[in-house]
């Protein structure tokens, strides 16, 4: 995908010096500190963070806007829904 | 799938406290409770005074395993103790001392790391343990 599709994040937060579960613990703490509505980006250059984070993100009940692969790592987008 | 999950610690060295820390972590992001009760030298590995010295590997890692972890921890891997911190402060994870490890050892709760939230005996972690799974590591 390209960077003109990508959405508008209100936060992103680069996790890319994080191993696993890093990435994972970083968006959790900015989605509680987050409001509903906000659009958190998380950039990861962790394996598991990819398969992980969409996985916790539907059971968490907030919104995949995207996994998107960029050069040497992962930009997964999440909207908080409450 | 039950609310509660619990891990009794009792290798002390840090890949296998390490591999809790991660194990907790995940547990607490899905909402599970966790919790911990360290015995034998898992124990003595979180004394004050000796928590974030190296702790050494399982026998099994050899000369090319310290290579790994070495590399890893050197590329900016959280700590067992960080990512234990970051688990409790994202999620419901209680740390307890098992009370005999601690006579054993010739310790007061004032010689843990205040990362331990307390001290209690066997029956006692099993009760908090509810239905849930028990992992010994």
């Amino acid at each position: 995908m390209t960077e003109a599709v990508t959405p508008t994040a209100t936060r992103t937060i680069d996790a890319r010096g994080s191993f696993c579960p890093g990435p994972l613990m970083e968006l959790i703490r900015g989605i509680k500190e987050g409001q509903v509505g906000d659009v958190i980006a998380v950039l990861s250059a962790d394996k598991g963070s990819k398969t992980d984070i969409p996985k916790w993100v539907e059971k968490a009940g907030h919104r995949l806007i995207g996994v998107f692969t960029r050069d040497g790592y992962d930009e997964i987008v999440v909207e908080k829904m409450k | 799938m039950s609310d509660t999950i619990s891990f009794v610690l009792f290798s002390g060295t840090d890949d296998k406290l390490q591999a809790a820390a991660v194990m907790t972590a995940g547990a607490a992001a899905l909402g599970k409770r966790v919790n911990i009760f360290l015995q034998y030298w898992a124990l003595d590995a979180f004394r004050r005074d000796r928590i974030d010295a190296d702790h050494g590997l399982s026998p099994e890692a050899g000369p090319a395993g310290r290579a790994a972890v070495d590399a890893l921890r050197a590329a900016g891997q959280a700590s067992w103790k960080e990512t234990l911190g970051q688990a409790k402060e994202l999620g419901d994870v209680d740390i307890q001392a098992c009370s005999l490890s601690m006579d054993l050892l010739h310790l007061e709760e004032s010689d843990l790391d205040p990362i331990v939230d307390g001290v209690e005996g066997v029956t006692a972690f099993f009760l908090a343990a509810e239905d849930g799974e028990v992992v010994f590591i």
